[in-house]
């Protein structure tokens, strides 16, 4: 038994031909956070979290962001946040300093200055690409969720626009120190020329985010895919209940309980067991474990 | 198959001081929301629509809360919030932080229904709300003067003790408490008003549906989420049961308790009112809740770990029950 810790940049359909300018970045971003975890994964812009974080359908930024505790069970979450630097940051605050668990919009931001957390003028958060994603989405008229590549504008391209859409940008951090304590984290801006309001799977305890004393597990994807199959915490209850190793439990919920196309999730085990599995073409992500494992990639290892 | 089911709740943890005319004008409400549960089941509408229409008539009624009679933030606002969930197919829509739409479980029926995503959140949901045409009013059609009343109990409560949670041996400095030592959400019971709503039905065909609906926590800080639009927390619909919850919110979040009951009829293989006992006992830790749910069998059971739950059920073959107690 040791620490084992798991990281995601998303999962969906990632084009195989991802060019090298679009890869490269990402892979070092990943590789630095493998040291320090979602807050760091959150302040680089080629995640859709924070800084990066895709637009509205209004053109503005609403991030949301959720923390667990595998030990106490205790979790924090926030939703539609728009000036907050570190939104994983203030989930935290939610569940140490309030009586509750999930606070959103104007009531989370006047927490956030409560707290004296750091906040910034909300086009901090906006950057030059999400612009164009937006335009682009809305020319498209449609919720987009293609992260990875600007939309192809010709028309005749028109199946690869239906088929590319991937969901990819969401962040999550999953750890196991070498007590088996496990603890999860999982960050979001949601997808691009979403509705305002709009709040995914990321926040929810269960859905993109939950940990206990088993294992501890971020998910990635449609976010109403994750919600209605309550993706992370039926992991720990496969566990629970029917006895499944991590590994088996994670690979029964990306194959059985959401669609195809739809997930990916990081998980630990009390054990110090890491499993990355993903139903979408791909999934950045990253591991290590005390005995020196530690891997990158993006697409299915072979 | 044996047949719909259908169970209501009003919230669970209630002041055993409650004055018996209140504890009649609740059954009374309850027994009538069966009954147009029932009626319309008999009409062989989809659970999805009997859950939906059940929840709309608690709402509209100010007794509990839910819709008018919603507990008041501490500014002393209403931010309602409800979700629904529909078995076949696990389609679901929610919402949180609306401050004027008539009925919260209808404007989460539209988003599953009529938009791309499965919840939408204060100004964003009000918008969609307007978009969509449904009934709003001005948010002072919510507030009643009990609740303005508690409010202020409550925060008195507040002002005397630490923090939100008041401890029970505290009990005597305050003055909304000293009837009863009990305590719901961090108030005293005498204060909390009886919590959200909620309906499980199962119609003839064994499908499942669910939908919860809230005004929250009386004195909630202004953006509180609970756990009644959160699905697999306060709401949960599947092929097998639809579960609908109530009580201290937080402890419902962190047990994941609508989902835990279909899951473990899924993964360990109980029935019903097994599943729905084994999450009580094992899911909530400390935390003060209760359930209803219905299965595909037609079957129909609650649970709680409280004083009291204001609930009602029936069942086709001619099964009723409205109660408050063990």
């Amino acid at each position: 038994m040791g620490w084992a810790i798991a990281l995601h940049g998303g999962a969906g359909d990632i084009p195989l031909n991802l060019p090298p300018e679009r890869r490269e970045p990402r892979e070092a971003a990943l590789r630095h956070c493998l040291d320090i975890g979602v807050r760091e994964l959150e302040n680089y812009p080629h995640f859709n979290a924070g800084k990066g974080s895709v637009l509205t359908s209004d053109g503005t930024v609403e991030m949301e962001a959720c923390i667990m505790d595998g030990r106490t069970k205790k979790c924090g979450a926030v939703s539609g946040l728009t000036t907050v630097v570190n939104a994983i940051s203030l989930a935290r605050l939610v569940m140490e300093k309030t009586p509750h668990i999930y606070l959103a919009f104007d009531g989370a931001e006047a927490f956030a200055r409560e707290q004296g957390v750091e906040t910034t003028d909300k086009s901090h958060f906006v950057t030059s690409e999400n612009i164009e994603r937006l335009k682009q989405a809305k020319e498209a008229n449609r919720v987009q969720i293609d992260y990875t590549q600007p939309i192809p504008k010709e028309p005749t391209k028109e199946t690869t626009v239906a088929d590319g859409d991937s969901q990819i940008g969401t962040v999550g951090c999953v750890a196991v120190d070498n007590q088996g304590n496990l603890a999860t984290a999982t960050s979001t801006g949601g997808l691009v020329n979403k509705m305002v309001g709009r709040i995914g799977d990321t926040p929810i305890i269960g859905a993109g985010t939950y940990a206990n004393s088993l294992c501890a597990v971020s998910a990635t994807g449609r976010g109403e895919s994750i919600m209605r199959a309550t993706v992370a915490r039926d992991v720990a209850a496969l566990m629970e209940y029917k006895g499944f190793s991590l590994e088996e439990a994670a690979a029964y919920v990306v194959g059985e309980c959401a669609p195809k196309g739809t997930a990916g999730l990081v998980a630990v085990s009390a054990k110090g067991e890491v499993t990355m599995q993903f139903n979408t073409t791909g999934m950045f992500r990253a591991c290590a474990t005390e005995d020196g494992y530690s891997e990158i990639a993006i697409w299915p290892s072979v | 198959m044996g047949g719909w089911a259908i169970a209501v709740h009003g919230g669970a943890g209630v002041d055993p001081n409650l004055p018996v005319e209140r504890q009649e004008a609740a059954k009374q409400l309850l027994t009538r929301c069966l009954n147009i549960g029932i009626s319309a089941l008999r009409s062989s509408l989809p659970a999805i629509d009997v859950v939906e229409l059940v929840v709309r008539e608690l709402e509209a009624d100010p007794f509990f809360n839910s819709g008018r009679g919603s507990a008041l933030t501490t500014k002393g606002t209403v931010e309602m919030e409800a979700s629904i969930m529909d078995g076949p197919g696990r389609r679901c829509g929610a919402v949180s932080g609306v401050t004027t739409v008539k009925s919260p479980v209808s404007l989460a029926r539209l988003v599953m229904e009529k938009s791309p995503h499965s919840y939408l959140a204060f100004s964003g949901a009000e918008e969609f709300a307007r978009q969509q045409g449904v009934e709003t009013v001005d948010n002072d059609y919510f507030i009643t003067e009990d609740n303005v009343g508690m409010l202020k109990l409550a925060k008195e409560a507040n002002t005397i003790l630490f923090d939100y949670r008041i401890p029970t041996h505290g009990l005597d400095t305050c003055s909304a408490a000293v009837d009863s030592p009990l305590v719901m959400n961090g108030l005293p019971i005498s204060v909390y008003a009886p919590e959200t709503v909620g309906c499980t039905v199962v119609d003839g065909k064994g499908r499942c549906a669910a939908a919860t609906s809230t005004g929250g926590l009386m004195n909630k800080m202004t953006g509180r989420i609970g756990d009644s639009p959160l699905i697999g927390a306060g709401t949960y619909a599947c092929e097998l049961c639809g579960v609908s919850c109530t009580g201290e919110g937080e402890a419902i979040i962190r047990g994941t308790l609508a989902r835990e009951v279909a899951a473990v009829m899924e993964y360990k293989g109980f029935g019903l009112q097994q599943a729905v006992d084994y999450v009580v006992k094992e899911r909530l830790d400390q935390g003060k809740a209760g359930l209803i749910a219905v299965s595909r069998d037609g079957e129909v059971a609650f649970g709680y770990n409280c004083v009291g739950m204001f609930r009602g059920c029936a069942t086709e073959d001619g099964f009723m029950e409205v109660g408050i107690w063990e």
